[in-house]
This record gives structure tokens, C-alpha cells and sequence, in this order.
């Protein structure tokens, strides 16, 4: 069979003894990534489906693409209507595609490099987690974060969020979200305030719906110009994808078709948001209360679209258990919305209440389990 | 008549080459042997040695703890080899098979005057015994023990798996009788599952003094464990026998003929088989007899007795197992696939979950390979599993517990419910590639171990 290839193998030097074995877990990691392992099985199934972690894992990079590519786009817009310019297509794209490319070469750098060194260290191959989680890190950051603060908290993601409990798959928190609540706490005048968003000006402010809305409600969404078309589209200043409830959409279908995104944290998730932002509504005592902001806005207002689709369906760090799903996603979103009407001092809720579910979720799965448990130990 | 239990879990796997209904050769087997190996909870004890002669029927080695539990020659002959491994541990008794087809005549009342203890001893010195499997942990039945009830399936779901409609169509009085006889080892019946709308072939539904059920759904609906999760849960401390419906002609052979016969239609399937058919043997038949069905065109090959999701890689020089009825050839997938993970189309691959865009409208057959198809990983999905497994447990949470070696944990998540073979799909669709059934069966050793 000619399309399959018998002889490649890797050179020797990177194998113990050798030369280069200082370097065979980086070896390892692109030998694997050009060619499928020629192993066979040893113990079990004859015959494995060709789905592997490295398939499951690059679903969730493409269908953050068109989120990332918006937000390219939007940096530019963002960019040339503070200036009060106008910008053909191209050149607003350009403009955008430079300021996103040092972070992603950043956070890639950074990132791979210790995965390949804690690889090294620990004798295991390279996972492919950390695809995932540099595509998202650079997304969830205001665009004006300074490279050398990402190079820290992707670094302190990786090392304190991941590789200390064991690597993708054992850890506890979403790593992605970790990076941006540790920039958020270390530097938070460089995270929050309205200068964080609009890129390449400085005297411009450009406060976010959020920011807008928990400050005057609706009058103050109606005076800055934020109405539910232009949110749902996405043309308005935030963090780099998380502006586009189209783009992001576009990311949720196709998890959900390939089956690697949970729908039902999805839906749960919206739910929970809907209950109290609609609970919301009916408590607001008038129209510049954030809490007379309809809940539908809630939905395409910051990050929640984005947390929801790619960020709560983490499978590692997300509840394991289907019921379990269904509180998971609803407790985020509730929670995400509670934080943004009843919080004055911060109006984004949906990286903490993430994080907060996250670390709840296998109390939430410990209880979905001891059920089937009891169910179990009731036969007689 | 009876319940239908519908299953929506479950795969049936699209591999190429199924058997077709057809014989296309009598085995007159040149050696056949006897694996302990193949029976999970024995300790064997030689009872012959190099040169001695055997008939069919003639102990060969029996239970070291249990010397009443014999087991068999499925053939006339002399012993030729003793196959040992490594710390001098069994593998293989040999025997040359000289073609007379002698056979013990073995001294049972007639099965109307037979009560459990004679049913029980004509089972033990016959050999015949280790065709009843206990649950839990799906090792041979203790003859001291009298289980809740007894289930069969009478259908095999696992793929390109012998189609017992087509083989032991003609078989049913000897499976009535082997029914009846079992019927002296359980109050609590005999509980036999047909699938749904293809039992008629056979007659199964004709049986008498059973109970039976009807089950419909893809693969692991035909195992008996996922049946008896369905029908009547284990709780702790239940035992349950089951027995593989394959074997029941043997046990009503040895009741009205008196002699141990474990002559079966073996289906030669897969990939690398030419003209997939069936062929008449005993169980021990070796591969070497029938190595001229095979393909070895291109490549090596993996010849495996059983199905290609549990079976045993044998090899070219192996041979059948006591409890198969099906060899699976496949190829041998120790080759480099070039950006195999990156293509959007995977066209020559299978694979069940939708992350290709080729499973979304490809229906055709593969020729799978024996490839790990990725490198292992920790577990990382979570949902997938129980996709493909239609039973009330939680399948991460108990292979977790197995590989932390938590005995009360892996009671209280159902270990006592399933056999490897019960999860070998979760194995296969596992994008981590962990060794689920490994996993499993280790759990399944230090339970025992620690009970």
C-alpha cells in the first residue's frame, strides 16, 4: 500500500543514547504530528477507531477560528473609528493581524516550550492540550496586554494550572481561563477600565457594553450606541474573540456536530443566564438599574458566549457526568448573570463563575455518581 | 411471550469481511490443543505427559484446587508437547492427532433420572464444566455453588462473530437437551435472550423450560452481561452462571451420545481472509490447518480467535480457543500514516465519532488494521463512552477506580457487572487509546484477590 508508509521512523539520535535525547520529546511531538504512530495493539481491541486526542483537540482550534478572525477584523475597526478614520477592509485587517500575531506566536512559544520540557522531564509524550488552550488564551485578552504580561500568565497557566497535577486531563481548572483571572489579579489597571480595549489609542475610551451597562442600564447602552444587532454581530470594543455572538455561533455548531462540545452545558448555561436575567428584569426599579438590561442581552454582551461555548465545555475541567452537565452549565450561567447585576464593582462575571463551577464540578459529579451508587447498592 | 429490551448504546462495528453462509471445508485437524489460558480462575495441574495417548474426552490437566474439575483432549492421540512460558506457566498441551476419532464413553444416567450432582459430575469429568461462567468477575463456575439463575445469549453481536442462526440451526435438540440438564443446576430458571426478529432460523424460540427475553440494539446487546445488567442486576453478593449458547451442543451431545465432542462451525472472517466462509472443527483446531484461507498478500498479518474486539492474538502457529467460534484476520497496521490526524477526509479509515467529515455520509465496510491509531494519552473525554456502552454504570469513574486499585470503589461503581468484554468497545472509540479491558481485568484480579 503505497499511501501508507513503512519505513519512516525517527532518527535515532533523538532516542535514549543518543545525541539529541535531550530533545526527544519535541522530536517525538512533531515526528507524531507529520506521521500517525506506527503502534500496534498490544492488549485488548485488535482494532482502534482513528480518532486519536490530537483529532479531538484541533476541533476545538478551528472552531474558535472564525471568533479569532473576527476579532482580527474588529481590532482594526475598533482601531481606525476611534482615530475617527476611514479603512478599506484589507488594511483594517492588516492592522489587526499584527497586533494578533506577536501574541500568538507568545503564547504558542511559551506555551509548547513547556509542554515539551515538562515532556522531557517526565518521560511522557507531549499532549495535545496545549493546542487548544493557546489558541484561547490570546482570545480572552484585551487586545492592548502587554506581550511580556502574556508570556507570565501563559506560563503560569501552563506550570500552576496544568503540569503540577499531571498535565491535560488532570487538572482542575480551565488553564486558558486561569492565565487571564491571573492577569486580572496581578494587574488588574491593565485588564478592566476602557482603556484596555481599543488598540494603538490612548486617549480614546472605549468602554464596553458591560461596562456601560452596569454603570446607566439601558439609557446608558442607548446613549453609547449598543444595540442587541450590533452586539450580536460583534463590531464593539472587548476582549480579542469574544465580540462576535455570530462567529462564536459559527464555533458552537461545529462542536456540537463533530460531538467534541457538550450541548447540554450550552443550553444549560443559557438557561441559567436567561432565569436571572430574567429575574432580573421583573425586579428593576427603572430603566437605568443594569438590572432592567433584558436578559437576552445578557447573552451577547461580553464574554459569555464565548466562556459558554468554549470555555464551560472544557471536558476535562467540566462536570463528566450528563446530569451533571445540566447543573454545571445552568450554575454557570446564573452565576455569570448574578455577578454582572448585583456586582457593582466588577461587571464581567463569566470568567469567575466558570472557574468557580469549575472547582465545584466534581462535587457536582460526586453526587450525580453516589446516586447510581445507592441505586446500586439497594438491590438485594 | 416475553419482554423486548431496547438498547440504543452500542456500535456495530463496519468491518469488512464477514463470513458468508456457507461451509466451505471440514477440518480434519493434523494436532489439535488445550489452553489454560483460556480459562480464567483455574490453576492447572498436568495430569499427562509427553507421549502418553489420549482419546476425546481424556483429561489432559485438571484444577489444582478443584481436581474434580477436568479438562479435556478434544481429539484422539498422543500428547505431543508441553508449551510452557515463562516462570514454567502452562500455555499449551499439544496433542498429535492420529485421525481414529476414538473417544471416552463416558458412564451418565439418563438425564430423566439425573439430579444436580450428576448433572455437576458428568460436566466436571466430561470437561465440559468450564463452559459455565460466573458472574461476577466472568470466571469458570464453582460446582459447589448454586447460582441465582443461569443466563445465555443466543446471539452474538460482536462483529463479523459466527451467525448461530446459520450454525447451529441444526443443533437444537442437543441445545434443548443441554437445556434441560442445566435446568437441574438453578432454582431461579434459565433466562435465554433472542434478538429481536432473527431467531426463527434456529428455533431458539422454541426452547423449552426457559425464560426468554428479547433484545434489540447494536453491539454489546448480544453480551450476556449487558443482558443480565437489563434483565436482573447483580446485586452484592449475587452469583449468576452463564453460558455461551456455542457450547450448549456439546452438553446435550454428552447427554444423549455420552461423549465429549466440541466439534463447532468456525467462521474465518475479516480483512485478510480470502472468501469468508465457515469450517467445520473443534475447539483447538490449529491455525496451521486453515492458514490457506488467509491473505498474506500484503504485509503481516493478525490472526486472532474470537472477534476483533476481545480475542486473542494467537498467530499463525496458535490455535482455537475453548470458548470461540470465530477467527478474525486482520493486517498488521505497524506503518506510519502521513498527516493522518490533520486530514479533513479520512476515507480509508473508520471512525464513530464525527470529527471527520467522511463519517458523516460514508456507509461502506473497512479493512481495519490492527494500528493504535494515535499515541496514549490520560483520559480527556467523557462523554463517549457510555455511548457505546448500554449499561446503568459510569464507565470513567470505574476504570479510575481499577487503575487506583480501589477495591470498595470499584464494587460500589459495578465492577461485579462487567467483564473486559463489556467494555471493548469503550476501548475502541477511545481517542486517549487507554487499555480499557486491561484496565477492567486487572480490577476484576485484585478483586478476587482481595475477597
Amino acid at each position: 500500500m503505497a499511501k501508507y508508509n513503512r519505513t519512516h521512523r525517527l532518527s535515532p539520535a533523538f532516542e535514549k543514547g543518543g545525541k539529541f535525547y535531550w530533545l526527544h520529546g519535541a522530536a517525538e511531538a512533531f515526528d507524531t504530528f507529520l506521521y500517525v504512530p506506527g503502534t500496534v495493539s498490544k492488549s485488548g481491541c485488535h482494532v482502534h477507531d482513528c480518532v486519536d486526542l490530537k483529532r479531538w483537540m484541533i476541533i476545538p482550534v478551528i472552531a474558535v477560528l472564525p471568533a479569532v478572525l473576527f476579532g482580527m477584523w474588529n481590532i482594526g475597526y475598533e482601531h481606525f473609528v476611534a482615530l475617527g478614520q476611514h479603512a478599506g477592509f484589507w488594511p483594517i485587517v492588516w492592522y489587526g493581524f499584527l497586533k494578533i500575531l506577536p501574541m500568538y506566536l507568545v503564547s504558542y512559544i511559551v506555551g509548547l516550550g513547556i509542554e515539551f520540557i515538562s515532556s522531557q522531564l517526565s518521560g511522557k509524550e507531549v499532549n495535545e492540550g496545549y493546542l487548544v488552550t493557546g489558541m484561547l488564551i490570546p482570545a480572552i485578552m484585551p487586545v492592548n496586554v502587554p506581550l511580556w504580561m502574556l508570556a507570565l500568565s501563559v506560563a503560569f497557566a501552563d506550570i500552576f494550572g496544568k503540569e503540577i497535577f499531571g498535565g491535560t486531563g488532570m487538572n482542575i481548572w480551565n488553564p486558558a481561563l486561569l492565565a487571564r483571572a491571573f492577569l486580572f489579579f496581578s494587574y488588574p489597571s491593565h485588564m478592566t477600565g476602557d482603556k484596555a480595549w481599543v488598540a494603538g489609542v490612548d486617549a480614546v475610551s472605549g468602554a464596553t457594553p458591560l461596562a456601560v451597562a452596569s454603570a446607566g442600564g439601558m439609557h446608558g447602552l442607548a446613549e453609547s450606541g449598543y444595540s442587541m444587532v450590533g452586539m450580536f454581530l460583534g463590531n464593539i470594543p472587548g476582549s480579542i474573540a469574544e465580540t462576535s455572538t455570530v462567529a462564536i455561533l459559527i464555533g458552537a455548531l461545529i462542536l456540537i456536530a463533530t460531538g467534541v462540545g457538550s450541548w447540554k452545558i450550552m443550553l444549560g448555561s443559557v438557561l441559567g443566564a436567561v432565569a436571572v436575567g430574567g429575574l432580573g428584569n421583573l425586579l428593576a426599579p427603572g430603566a437605568s438599574s443594569p438590572l432592567a438590561v433584558p436578559f437576552y442581552y445578557q447573552l451577547v454582551m461580553g464574554g459569555f458566549a464565548f466562556g459558554t461555548v468554549f470555555m464551560a465545555t472544557d471536558p476535562v475541567t467540566s462536570c463528566q457526568t450528563e446530569t451533571g452537565k445540566w447543573i454545571y452549565g445552568f450554575l454557570i450561567g446564573a452565576l455569570c448573570v448574578t455577578v454582572r447585576l448585583f456586582n457593582p464593582g466588577y461587571p464581567e462575571g463569566m470568567m469567575l463563575s466558570i472557574l468557580l463551577m469549575n472547582t465545584f464540578a466534581p462535587l457536582i459529579d460526586h453526587m450525580v455518581v453516589d446516586a447510581n451508587i445507592r441505586k446500586r447498592m439497594r438491590r438485594v | 411471550m416475553s419482554d423486548t429490551i431496547r438498547l440504543k448504546a452500542g456500535l456495530d462495528l463496519p468491518i469488512s469481511g464477514i463470513a458468508d453462509r456457507l461451509i466451505s471445508r471440514t477440518v480434519f485437524p493434523d494436532s489439535v490443543s488445550v489452553k489454560p489460558t483460556d480459562f480464567k480462575g483455574v490453576v492447572p495441574r498436568l495430569t499427562v505427559s509427553e507421549g502418553d495417548a489420549v482419546l476425546a474426552g481424556s483429561p489432559v490437566f485438571c484444577d489444582k484446587l478443584r481436581p474434580e474439575m477436568l479438562f479435556t483432549s478434544p481429539a484422539s492421540g498422543t500428547v505431543e508437547s508441553i508449551v510452557r512460558g515463562e516462570k514454567r506457566k502452562l500455555l499449551e498441551i499439544r496433542i498429535k492427532c492420529d485421525g481414529k476419532g476414538d473417544a471416552v464413553r463416558f458412564d451418565i444416567p439418563p438425564l430423566a433420572d439425573c439430579g444436580k450432582k450428576e448433572v455437576t459430575d458428568a460436566l466436571l469429568k466430561s470437561g465440559l464444566w468450564p463452559a459455565i461462567i460466573q458472574r461476577p468477575y466472568g470466571i469458570v463456575a464453582d460446582p459447589s455453588d448454586t447460582p441465582k439463575s443461569i443466563f445465555i445469549s443466543s446471539f452474538d453481536s460482536a462483529p463479523l462473530a459466527a451467525d448461530w442462526n446459520f450454525t447451529l440451526k441444526d443443533e437444537f435438540p442437543n441445545i434443548q437437551t443441554a437445556i434441560t440438564a442445566l435446568g437441574k443446576l438453578t432454582k431461579g430458571g434459565i433466562h435465554v435472550c433472542l434478538r429481536r426478529g432473527e431467531y426463527a432460523q434456529a428455533g431458539f424460540n422454541r426452547l423449552e423450560g426457559v425464560i426468554l427475553h428479547e433484545v434489540e440494539g447494536p453491539h454489546p446487546a448480544g453480551n450476556v452481561g449487558v443482558q443480565i445488567n437489563h434483565i436482573s442486576p447483580m446485586a452484592k453478593g449475587d452469583k449468576l452462571w452463564t453460558v455461551n449458547m456455542m457450547l450448549l451442543p456439546a452438553i446435550g451431545k454428552l447427554f444423549q451420545k455420552r461423549v465429549y465432542d466440541t466439534s463447532r462451525l468456525v467462521a474465518l472472517a475479516g480483512p485478510k481472509v480470502n472468501s469468508p466462509s465457515y469450517v467445520r472443527a473443534t475447539s483447538g483446531l490449529s491455525i496451521r490447518d486453515i492458514s490457506g484461507f488467509f491473505d498474506r498478500s500484503s504485509g503481516d498479518i493478525r490472526v486472532i480467535s474470537g472477534n476483533v474486539l476481545t480475542g486473542e492474538n494467537v498467530g499463525l502457529d496458535g490455535t482455537l480457543g475453548f470458548y470461540d467460534d470465530t477467527v478474525s484476520v486482520i493486517e498488521e497496521g505497524n506503518y506510519r500514516e502521513q498527516f493522518g490526524w490533520i486530514k479533513p477526509f479520512r476515507l480509508e479509515k473508520y471512525s464513530h465519532s464525527h470529527t471527520y467529515l467522511s463519517s458523516l455520509f460514508s456507509k461502506r465496510k473497512y479493512d481495519m488494521d490492527s494500528n493504535m491509531n494515535g499515541g496514549e494519552r490520560t483520559f480527556v473525554c467523557n462523554d463517549i463512552y457510555s455511548k457505546v456502552l448500554p449499561m446503568d454504570i459510569y464507565p470513567v469513574y470505574l476504570f479510575k477506580a481499577c487503575i487506583a486499585g480501589d477495591v470498595d470503589r470499584m464494587e460500589q461503581l459495578g465492577i461485579c457487572e462487567v467483564i473486559p468484554e463489556d467494555v471493548a468497545l469503550c476501548e475502541y472509540v477511545d481517542p486517549s487509546k487507554n487499555p480499557i479491558q486491561e484496565i477492567v481485568q486487572k480490577g476484576i484480579d485484585l478483586m478476587i484477590k482481595e475477597m
